[in-house]
């Protein structure tokens, strides 16, 4: 599970549709890998003004990164700062949660994740 | 011939040993591939995007996306769910670069609304016709999938399923299901009445386009639409004939587009008279 997946997954419990404590949600007893994938500036570019910047801070934070900034940066700020972008691209892109769970803060569900897969089936009664 | 779909759950057919052909048998990498291809090629994504991949099995799919050249709008990043886990375990044997999550479309479309630019599934839908459970009804997930996928689709954005209906009911199931979720909506179809025939989706959510013309299906199937009347070939193929350049969006483009278009099939809008006369596909 990836962090930018992380940022626009939300439960999917039926009873959580309409709950705005349904996203995001927060990992737990998770174990990360740094893969190595090459730098995609324009795709990053663009669902950079549909990122949930706050829902990123939060899980940012409890994955063990160091703070980010308040603010979504700009188009322009990342575009001139080679830095700040590849630092987005190794939290959301290269950054994975191997094994560790999924947790709604709404309802409880908690989603495991194994080998890097999370698993969203749901028993019917839930959905 | 017999369907999978008619006896067994997804997850139960797609067990190891059918996984494991999509990474052994080059006949079935090559079919899948050239449906994906067809898919990107409706999509016309001009940048590298975020795309769900639905169904998304071994990756066969997700790795074309993910090779898209610049020059072709690539490369884009996906996110793959399929309810097999050893499909998915053949997936991260071959070490994808898509995100693989394992989740039934039958439920619903987990992500927050607006999430992806783009959607594929590549011989996945016709599954929901087949109630996986006694507590559910093809009808019931069909609904939940349409609905869940308009929802995490941005304002603009497409939608193509390649897939294989049984019969023509099951192909005014599933596109009635979509048209019922908000899509636009248009049948195309492949090689028709060939053994080779293939059938595709082709969704478009409507709303302000962030480039101004993807959300309205008239828009995306004119062009192709035209390809049933385009009688007069002479004339098209003179307009070709001044190369160079053609710029996406120029008359000569679209007649280039239309041609390549015709040799590969026809397009099917669903509300036009073709519809009506050759199909029956009543929304
Ligand atoms: C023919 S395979 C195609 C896989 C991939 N799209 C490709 O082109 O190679 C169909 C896939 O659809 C998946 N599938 C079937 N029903 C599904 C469902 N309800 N939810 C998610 N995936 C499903 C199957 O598990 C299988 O991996
Ligand atoms: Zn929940």
């Amino acid at each position: 599970m990836k962090v930018i997946s992380l940022n626009f997954l939300t439960c999917a419990v039926k009873s959580c549709k309409s709950s705005g404590a349904a996203f995001p949600l927060h990992p737990k007893d998770a174990e990360l890998v740094q893969d190595d994938i090459e730098l995609n500036a324009q795709m990053l570019l663009n669902i950079l003004p549909r990122l949930d910047w706050a829902a990123l801070r939060t899980n940012a934070t409890e994955l063990g990164f160091p703070e980010l900034p308040a603010e979504l940066p700009t188009r322009e700020a990342l575009e001139a700062d080679e830095k700040k972008l590849k630092d987005l691209h190794h939290l959301l892109v290269e950054t994975q949660i191997m094994e560790g769970k999924l947790v709604c803060r709404n309802c409880g569900h908690e989603y495991a994740i194994r080998e890097g897969i999370a698993n969203f089936l749901l028993p019917s009664h839930l959905v | 011939m017999s369907r999978p779909e008619d006896t067994l759950a997804a997850d139960i057919h797609y067990n190891d040993s059918e996984a494991r052909k999509y990474t052994t048998s080059s006949r079935i990498q090559n079919i899948q591939a050239s449906m994906t291809r067809r898919a990107l090629e409706i999509l016309d994504l001009k940048s590298p995007s975020l795309i769900l991949d639905v169904g998304c099995g071994s990756g066969l799919s997700g790795e074309i996306l993910t090779a898209e050249r610049p020059e072709d709008g690539g490369p884009h990043t996906w996110i793959g769910m399929d309810v097999s886990p050893s499909m998915l375990d053949v997936a991260l044997q071959r070490d994808v670069q898509g995100d693989l999550l394992l989740a039934d479309m039958g439920q619903g479309v987990p992500f927050r609304p607006g999430a992806f630019d783009a959607a594929i599934s590549i011989s996945a839908v016709q599954w929901l016709c087949n109630a996986e459970a006694s507590d559910t009804s093809p009808a019931g997930r069909l609904a939940r999938f349409f609905d869940g996928l308009y929802a995490s689709l941005r304002r603009g954005a497409r939608a193509v399923c390649q897939f294989y209906p049984k019969n023509d009911q099951q192909k005014t199931m599933i596109t009635r299901a979509a048209v019922r979720a908000g899509f636009g909506a248009g049948l195309l179809e492949d090689d028709p009445n060939t053994k080779n025939v293939k059938l595709y989706l082709v969704l478009t959510v409507g709303g302000s386009a962030g480039d101004g013309r993807g959300g309205d299906i008239t828009g995306v199937v004119d062009g192709m639409d035209n390809v049933d009347v385009l009688d007069s070939r002479p004339k098209a193929a003179d307009d070709k004939s001044g190369k160079g350049a053609i710029k996406k969006g120029s008359k000569a483009w679209i007649v280039h587009k239309k041609e390549q278009m015709e040799r590969k099939g026809k397009v099917v809008k669903t509300t036009s008279k073709y519809t009506g006369r050759k199909r029956r596909v009543a929304f």
